[in-house]
């Protein structure tokens, strides 16, 4: 019988027991005697939050493929069994064998978002792994981090023992190999740390140096250990049909947020909107060939008998066969009771004839991102979307019986001036008066507009990367601007309009860019009891604030100055193919409002090229 | 065409709540490519109910849900096919096929569940198991002769007293556990650590940790005897 790391009465106590106990479809048992590796493949979030996450659901399938390998699963425990394992000291357990963390070979941890930091912390405390890794001997597991921010690893350094730039299917098993290779010569951690630090996009922080100018800038980042490299080049997988990807996911017992089947038709994305980093880091866009789409569609939903397939891409309207799979999908499942999902469509004549298909239209609502809501502003961000169409696909909506519309946008980004801001509720309200030119009799009631907007943050490798943020006050008061600007709209009964917290968001902004000094606001904020910071309901920002004046560390050092192009900036040792010279000219580009055509119509010579595959090398071979 | 199905809940699915259990089913009859019918509509859902909900903690060895089929399947294949898609702690014991007019009552005949009562070393664990006391044993019979018995019983949206003795249609016990047949269902029903907690008030000890386990779950036959789901 399975035996538990909590007992009984613990697990009738807490909230969801089924998050804790493993056991599920698909997940993956051996014996520990017959493996050389224990994998501990971490999510530093909630189990509903995590089991979400493809790129685990990916990683456990590959490593799992090792004979030679166990990789399970680990989750940050909610905050009811977080007292109780401090209380009790219970060591954090992986959820397949119940066997604590502390004991595998390594514990790897996705870093999605800056406000899981603290609960990083808290899965090394809870697994009784010295938080420094300074301080771990060759008894603790080796820690690494991976996923979008790792891109900028530098506030966590302190925190883990390597680092893995860039997509996780290529250099593990490399990685695996040495660590086995480290062991059966009897090589201490530092030697596999070394060896480890000779492949190809792996970093390790404590063979760097950093050192500061009186100004708190970057002064230099040296590698102090002859194994280190100077420039950590970030992982891509060139092929995206042959390669890794499960047939059979695991299926949770309780309900998810990503409660489906999870099909990603490609990575990256040709727009090369200003502000995101995941369009610069994932370059060059690469698709999967159809036919393992169709093949891994039929696959796992057989395999894990979910009841719905989402399609999964940063921008799904530029998968080239887009048409042939979404036929596929609807004839082949629709019957079957199988709903279809396809976030991020472009809204245009196809897609709106899609979704009619795939849902019910009196119920569900459009999305557009106009991310802008001036054409100059949306022109300075790159976002290649004009008023005309998106006035003209909210038209087409509106006559095929949506109405219904939800639009997003952000504030604060750079050059904005308080006529953009206004130009968000103009918007809003030219689309209510699309809907309301509609006779009367064809429409169907009053129609629904809701605008949200967050507050942009400058991220690391993209061209806004060296841009000020502006104050919590500000982020505020440029909301209130725009909560005016709705109210006097004509149409303002039809349109409601939401705002972002701006407290996270500048914590966010000082993680996103920050150096190895932030890490010590981060320890004192988690000591202070920080915990689930992307969670309204626990998220303590004068508990921050109070972090920031304990270790003498200034918020505004990070979120505030306009960095200039020759400062040595923390992430600058990663390189990721596209190069600092393309981000410089796109940010002059943004200042004079300049479009940059998608990578389709045109190459801008980024860098990515040298790859030499997806988009880059598309139609040339 | 009809099917009954019934399982065994064991080991730590005792922990997965019923609407969970219902998700598992649900996502089971696909992997199982069991020819379940669908409801109609625009959001089609499979037609499937539960006899009785299962509290959380609680093991039980005769759980019971219905479908509706399209098409015939032999009931090894269908047994076979569920259990290749199952995972440790349930696992399906039948699958028959029952006749249309079973239908019309549907699980609503439900009237009684019968359960094993363990007591318990510990909360912590449900395995180490001690024997029921003497005293306890030689108490059943007086309990049983009282009058009334009367307990609160909180529900969603009050808490009333109910007289739970008529209730209970068995009751006994040997040194490993207590014996209960206790009234299930949408009319009546009783749960059975409502029962043990007016056992031991009644007797006077403090409240001590059990583990339960249900054994069946019973129709109400014409004549008034009670038959397990599986055997009409």
């Amino acid at each position: 019988m399975r035996k538990l790391a909590l007992n009984d009465e613990i697990l009738l106590k807490i909230e969801k027991p089924a998050r804790y106990i493993g056991n599920e479809v698909n997940s993956v048992m051996k014996a520990p005697d017959e493996v050389d590796i224990r994998f501990a493949m971490c999510f530093p979030d909630v189990y509903e939050i995590g089991m979400s996450h493809l790129g685990i659901q990916i990683l456990y399938d590959m490593f799992n493929r090792r004979e030679d390998t166990w990789c399970e699963r680990v989750y940050s425990p909610w905050v009811d069994l977080d007292k109780i394992m401090r209380k009790d000291r219970i060591p954090l357990f992986a959820l397949e064998s119940q066997d604590p963390v502390k004991a595998f070979d390594f514990l790897g941890i996705t870093i999605q978002y800056e406000m899981c930091y603290t609960n990083i912390l808290q899965i090394l405390e809870l697994s009784q792994i010295p938080l420094f890794s300074s301080q771990r001997s060759d008894n603790d597991p080796i820690v690494i981090g991976g996923g979008p921010c790792a891109y900028n690893p530098e506030p966590l350094a302190d925190f883990f023992d390597l680092f893995y730039i860039g997509e996780g299917e290529t250099v593990y098993g490399e990685l695996l190999d040495a660590y086995k290779e480290n062991k059966r010569k009897g090589g201490s951690r530092k030697d596999y740390l070394e060896a480890a630090a000779e492949i190809e996009g792996i970093y390790v922080p404590a063979f760097y140096d950093v050192t500061y100018h009186e100004d708190g800038t970057l002064a230099a980042f040296t590698p102090i250990n002859p194994h280190a490299k100077k420039k950590i080049k970030k992982q891509l997988v060139m092929d995206m049909t042959d390669t890794y990807y499960p047939f059979a996911p695991v299926v949770p017992f309780i309900k998810v947020t990503q409660d489906r089947v999870v099909l990603e038709i490609q990575r990256g994305c040709i727009r090369g909107c200003r502000f995101c980093q995941a369009g610069m880091i994932y370059r060059p866009t690469r698709e999967r060939d159809l036919e393992m789409l169709k093949k891994y569609a039929y696959e796992m939903l057989k395999n894990t008998g979910h009841e719905e397939i989402s399609l999964s891409s940063l921008s799904s309207s530029d998968y080239s066969s887009l048409k042939e799979l979404v036929t596929f999908l609807i004839e082949e499942f629709k019957g079957k009771g199988i709903n279809i999902s396809l976030p991020s469509l472009r809204i245009d004549a196809f897609s709106l004839d899609v979704m009619e298909k795939v849902q019910d239209v009196r119920k569900s609502s459009l999305t557009f991102a106009p991310e802008a809501g001036s054409q100059r502003m949306r022109n300075v961000i790159n976002k290649g979307l004009t008023e005309e169409e998106i006035l003209n696909g909210a038209g087409q909506a509106f006559e095929g019986g949506w109405n219904k519309v939800k639009l997003y946008f952000m504030l604060g980004l750079p050059t904005e001036t308080e006529e953009d801001m206004k130009e968000i509720a103009v918007l809003a309200d030219k689309i209510a008066r699309r809907y309301y030119e509609i006779p009367k009799e064809k429409r169907n009631g009053k129609c629904q507009i809701t605008a949200s907007s967050s507050f942009f943050i400058p991220k690391p490798f993209t061209p806004f990367q060296w841009v000020p943020m502006f104050t919590n006050e500000e982020y505020i008061s440029r909301a209130a601007v725009v909560k005016h600007a709705f109210q006097d709209q004509l149409n303002r009964k039809s349109l409601k309009y939401n705002w972002h917290d701006a407290e996270v968001t500048v914590l966010e902004g000082v993680f996103a860019r920050g150096d190895r000094r932030t890490g010590r606001v981060l320890l004192e904020a988690y000591r202070s009891g920080c915990l689930y910071d992307s969670w309204t309901d626990y998220f303590d920002y004068h508990k921050w604030l109070q972090a920031f004046e304990n270790t003498g560390i200034s918020m505004e050092f990070y979120n505030q100055r306009e960095r200039s192009f020759d400062e040595i900036l923390p992430w600058d040792f990663i390189d990721i193919g596209v190069t600092k010279e393309f981000l410089i000219k796109e940010w002059e580009r943004a200042r004079r409002g300049e479009v940059t055509p998608n990578c389709r119509q045109q190459c801008s010579g980024c860098g990515a090229l040298k790859w030499k595959g997806g988009v880059c090398i598309e139609g040339k071979n | 065409m009809k099917a009954r199905i019934k399982f065994r809940k064991y080991g730590v699915l005792k922990f997965i709540g019923h609407l969970d259990v219902m998700r598992f089913f649900q996502k089971a009859m696909r992997r199982a490519d069991i020819p379940i019918a669908f409801t109609g509509g625009y959001s089609p859902h499979m037609i499937m109910s539960f006899a009785q909900p299962l509290g959380v903690g609680i093991t039980s060895e005769g759980e019971y849900l219905d479908i509706e089929l399209t098409e015939s399947i032999s009931s090894k294949e269908a047994v076979t096919r569920l259990n290749q898609v199952m995972v440790p702690g349930i696992d399906i014991v039948s699958f028959v096929e029952i006749s249309e007019d079973k239908k019309a009552g549907g699980m609503t005949i439900t009237a009684a569940s019968d359960y094993r009562v363990y007591l318990l070393e510990s909360s912590h664990c449900t395995d180490a198991r001690i024997p029921i006391p003497e005293k306890w044993r030689g108490s059943i019979p007086h309990f049983l002769g009282e009058n009334q018995i009367i307990v609160w019983k909180k529900t969603k949206k009050s808490e009333k007293e109910v007289d739970i003795l008529p209730l209970i249609y068995k009751m006994y016990s040997d040194q490993d556990s207590i014996y209960l047949l206790l009234a299930t269902g949408s009319e009546q029903n009783l749960k059975p650590d409502l029962v043990m907690e007016a056992f031991l008030n009644y007797i006077g000890e403090p409240s001590r940790p059990f583990h339960y386990h249900r054994l069946d779950i019973h129709a109400r036959k014409e004549d008034g005897t009670l038959v397990p789901l599986s055997e009409i």
